[in-house]
C-alpha cells in the first residue's frame, strides 16, 4: 500500500546536501511557526512569521524554483510583512489581543471555512500530484527557471492570470472605498496659518508662541516659561498638557530670594 | 567567455578568497567614503574637514571606528533586549549580502585562476538584491521599534512606510532595464549594454532608480527615518557603542551598493567610457575595476553633492512625490518602452515607430502645459484669497502677489 502511494507520487531521492539543509532548517521554520502561535507581542509573532517566510524561500531555491524563492523574499518579507509591522507599530507597542468575540457565529464560520480551505488544497495538490509522472525539473528549467514560468503563465494559464489580477485589483480598490472619508473641509495648510498669524486680531504670537519653561532644575514641555515681567506664560505649554492638567506650577523654579531681599 | 560561465568554473577556495576581497573592498570603501563625505561637505561649506589622523585627515574614521568600539554599551531598559541585539545584525549582515551579484570586474587573473571578480551570478541577480535589502530595513524598523522610546519608534514607522513606497518605485524603474536587456541576471545586463549604456538609452528610468536609491538608503534629502532635526537620531537614538557603529557601517555599504547597481544597471557596470575599451585589457584585466570603482565613486560623489545642497523633505510631500509622480511616471514609462519594444521585434516600419514616439512626446507636452496652467490659477487664487484679510495698520514685509506700489491698493 505505502509502496503503491510513493509509486503514484512519482517521489525521487533526495541529494545529499539539500537533506542537510532540510534537516537544519525545516525543524527551525517548524518551531519558529510555532513560536508565532504562543509568543505575546504581536512583533515577535511579525518576525518570526518573516523567519518561516525566508527559510520557505531557501527550500524553494534549492529545489530549483529561483524566482519563486526570490519573489517570495520580495513580496512577503519585504512588503507585505512590513507592512504588518507598519500597522502593529502604529497600534502600539504593547497592545495584546483582545480574547472577546464580537461577531456571534465567527467561531463555527472560521471553522468551516478552514476545512473548506483545506478541503480544496488537498484536492487541488492531490490531482497535481497523484498519477501525474514527475517530469523533472531539469526538463522544466531546460530554457531557463524564469523563461519556464513565464511562458507557463502568459500562455497556458494567461486566463487564471488575469482573472487574478482583476480580482487583486477590485481586493484594492474595495479597500481603498472602504478607508476613505470625505473631507468636509479642506485642511489648514501652513500658509493658512501664517496668513491666519498676521491677518488676526492681535500680533502677540504673529513670530510663534514662546518657548516653555528653560530653568536650572527643570527643563521640560510642561512647565511655562516666565515672561518679562516674572510672571509665567501660559500660552508656552502645549494646550493639549494644558487639558490633561499636566502643566506644573513655575512657582519653585522662581527667584524668590531676590524679591525678598529687595522687601 | 561571458562572466557568468567564467564563474561557473571556480573551485571553493577561488570563492571564499573573492568573498573575503568583498568583504575587505566594503569595510575600506565605507572608511574611505566617510572620509571622503566629510572632505567633500567641508569643502561645500567652505571648510577643510578632517586633516589630524594621518595624512589629509585619511585614518580620521578608523579612529572614530576604534573610539565607538571602546564606547560603553547601553541597552535602555524599557527595550526588548533580543530584537534590540538583532536589529543592527541584520542591517549589517543584509548589506554586504547584495555585494554577491555584483559584477567588479571582467575576465581576470586571480591567483593563477582565471575568473572574474564576482562572487555568483544568478538568473535573477537584480531582483535578489532588492530582496537582500528589503530583509535589511527590518533592521532599521526593528531597532525603532525595539529601543522602547518614541523618537526611535516614529523613525522606525518612517522608515518602514518609507520602504515600502520607494521599494515600488525602484522595482518599476529596473522593468524596463529587463525588457531591454532579456534578462535579470547583472552579467547580461552589462553584455547588453556593450552598444548603449542603459543610462542613456532608458533616461527616465535611470532618473527614477536614482531617486529611489537615495529614498531607499535613508540619506538626505530623504533622510526621514534619522532627521536629527525632528526626531534626535531616529531609529538609532538609543544606540550607542559597536551596535551603532553597525548601523554607520550598514548605511555606507548600502550606499555603495546601490550605486553599484546603478553602475551595473545603468552605466555598463566595469566597462570603460566608450572609445576607450582598450584600457580593459590593462593590468590583466583588473583595470576594469578601476572604471568600475570610478563610477560608483560618481554615484557616492552625487549623495553627497544631494546631502549638502538640499534640505530634508516633508514627510508628507515625500511620501506624495513617491505615490504620486514617482510611481505613476515609471508605469506610464513602462508601458511605452514595452510598445517601443514590441515594435522592433515585430519589424514594424520605422514611420511607426516615429510617429509614435511623436506622439508620445505631444502627450507629454500638453500634460505639462496643463499642469503649468493649473499652477497659474492656484496661484492667481491665493493672490485673491489674501485680498480679503484686512491689511494691518504697522509695517510688515510684503505679502507675495503684493508690490510695493501696489499697497495703497489692497488697504483701500
Amino acid at each position: 500500500m505505502h509502496n503503491l502511494f510513493f509509486q503514484s507520487l512519482q517521489v525521487g531521492s533526495t541529494a545529499t546536501p539539500e537533506a542537510v539543509q532540510f534537516w537544519i532548517l525545516a525543524p527551525l521554520a517548524v518551531l519558529a511557526a510555532l513560536g508565532m502561535l504562543l509568543v505575546k507581542k504581536a512583533v515577535h509573532s511579525a518576525l518570526l512569521l518573516a523567519w518561516v517566510m525566508i527559510t520557505l524561500a531557501i527550500f524553494y531555491i534549492a529545489q530549483g524554483a529561483l524566482f519563486l524563492g526570490i519573489v517570495q523574499v520580495v513580496v512577503y518579507t519585504g512588503a507585505v510583512m512590513m507592512l504588518f509591522l507598519f500597522i502593529l507599530m502604529l497600534v502600539g507597542v504593547d497592545s495584546s489581543d483582545s480574547l472577546v468575540e464580537n461577531i456571534k457565529g465567527q467561531r463555527p464560520a472560521a471553522i468551516t471555512a478552514a476545512l473548506g480551505i483545506v478541503g480544496l488544497l488537498l484536492s487541488l495538490i492531490g490531482r497535481a500530484t497523484v498519477n501525474h509522472p514527475a517530469v523533472g525539473l531539469d526538463a522544466i528549467n531546460a530554457s531557463g527557471n524564469v523563461q519556464g514560468l513565464a511562458n507557463e503563465l502568459f500562455t497556458k494559464y494567461v486566463w487564471a492570470f488575469e482573472v487574478i489580477s482583476a480580482l487583486l485589483i477590485t481586493a484594492a480598490l474595495g479597500a481603498m472605498v472602504l478607508a476613505h472619508s470625505q473631507k468636509t473641509k479642506s485642511r489648514t495648510s501652513q500658509r493658512d496659518l501664517s496668513i491666519a498669524r498676521f491677518r488676526g486680531d492681535s500680533l502677540a504670537h504673529a513670530a510663534g508662541l514662546p518657548g516653555s519653561g528653560v530653568y536650572a532644575l527643570h527643563n521640560a514641555v510642561d512647565v511655562p516659561g516666565l515672561g518679562p515681567d516674572g510672571l509665567p506664560v501660559e500660552a508656552s505649554v502645549s494646550r493639549v498638557l494644558e487639558a490633561r492638567g499636566d502643566m506644573i506650577a513655575t512657582a519653585p523654579f522662581e527667584l524668590t530670594e531676590i524679591q525678598e531681599e529687595e522687601k | 567567455m561571458t562572466n557568468s560561465e567564467l564563474i561557473g568554473t571556480d573551485p571553493g577556495w577561488i570563492i571564499l578568497v573573492k568573498g573575503v576581497l568583498i568583504f575587505v573592498i566594503c569595510v575600506v570603501a565605507t572608511l574611505l567614503s566617510i572620509w571622503a563625505e566629510r572632505k567633500i561637505v567641508a569643502r561645500m561649506q567652505v571648510r577643510i574637514g578632517p586633516n589630524r589622523a594621518g595624512k589629509f585627515g585619511l585614518l580620521q574614521s578608523l579612529a572614530d571606528g576604534v573610539k565607538l568600539a571602546l564606547k560603553e554599551d547601553l541597552i535602555p531598559k524599557a527595550a526588548d533586549r533580543i530584537v534590540f541585539v538583532i536589529a543592527p545584525i541584520i542591517s549589517a549582515t543584509a548589506c554586504f549580502m547584495s555585494f554577491a551579484v555584483i559584477p567588479m570586474t571582467g575576465k581576470v587573473r586571480l591567483f593563477g585562476h582565471t575568473t572574474a571578480m564576482q562572487l555568483t551570478d544568478l538568473p535573477v541577480g537584480v531582483l535578489y538584491i532588492l530582496a537582500i535589502a528589503s530583509i535589511g530595513v527590518y533592521g532599521i524598523v526593528l531597532a525603532g521599534w525595539s529601543s522602547g522610546s518614541t523618537y526611535p519608534l516614529l523613525g522606525g514607522l518612517r522608515s518602514s512606510a518609507q520602504v515600502i513606497s520607494y521599494e515600488v518605485a525602484m522595482g518599476l524603474s529596473l522593468v524596463a532595464v529587463f525588457i531591454y536587456s532579456g534578462s535579470m541576471s547583472t552579467s547580461s545586463i552589462i553584455e547588453a549594454q556593450n552598444k548603449w549604456w542603459f543610462g542613456v538609452v532608458l533616461f527616465p528610468s535611470f532618473i527614477i532608480y536614482v531617486i529611489s536609491m537615495v529614498g531607499e538608503t535613508n540619506r538626505a534629502p530623504f533622510d526621514l527615518a534619522e532627521a536629527e532635526g525632528e526626531l534626535v537620531g531616529g531609529f538609532h537614538t538609543e544606540y550607542s557603542s559597536l551596535k551603532f557603529a553597525l548601523f554607520f557601517l550598514a548605511e555606507y555599504v548600502n550606499m555603495v551598493a546601490v550605486s553599484s547597481l546603478a553602475t551595473t544597471l545603468f552605466l555598463g557596470g566595469y566597462h570603460a567610457l566608450p572609445g576607450l575599451g582598450f584600457t580593459e585589457s590593462w593590468l590583466g584585466g583588473w583595470f576594469t575595476m578601476v572604471w568600475f570603482l570610478g563610477k560608483v565613486s560618481l554615484f557616492f560623489f552625487l549623495f553627497v553633492w544631494l546631502r549638502g545642497t538640499l534640505p530634508r523633505l516633508r514627510y508628507d510631500q515625500f511620501m506624495q512625490f513617491g505615490w504620486k509622480v514617482l510611481i505613476p511616471v515609471s508605469l506610464v514609462w513602462i508601458m511605452i518602452v514595452s510598445t517601443l519594444r514590441v515594435m522592433s521585434q515585430q519589424g514594424a516600419p520605422r514611420v511607426v515607430v516615429v510617429a509614435f514616439t511623436f506622439g508620445i512626446l505631444l502627450l507629454v507636452f500638453s500634460a505639462t502645459s496643463l499642469v503649468d496652467k493649473n499652477k497659474a490659477r492656484i496661484k492667481a487664487e491665493n493672490r485673491e484669497s489674501l485680498k480679503n484679510f484686512p491689511a494691518p495698520s504697522f509695517p510688515v514685509p510684503s505679502l507675495p502677489g503684493k508690490t510695493l506700489n501696489g499697497a495703497e491698493e489692497i488697504n483701500g
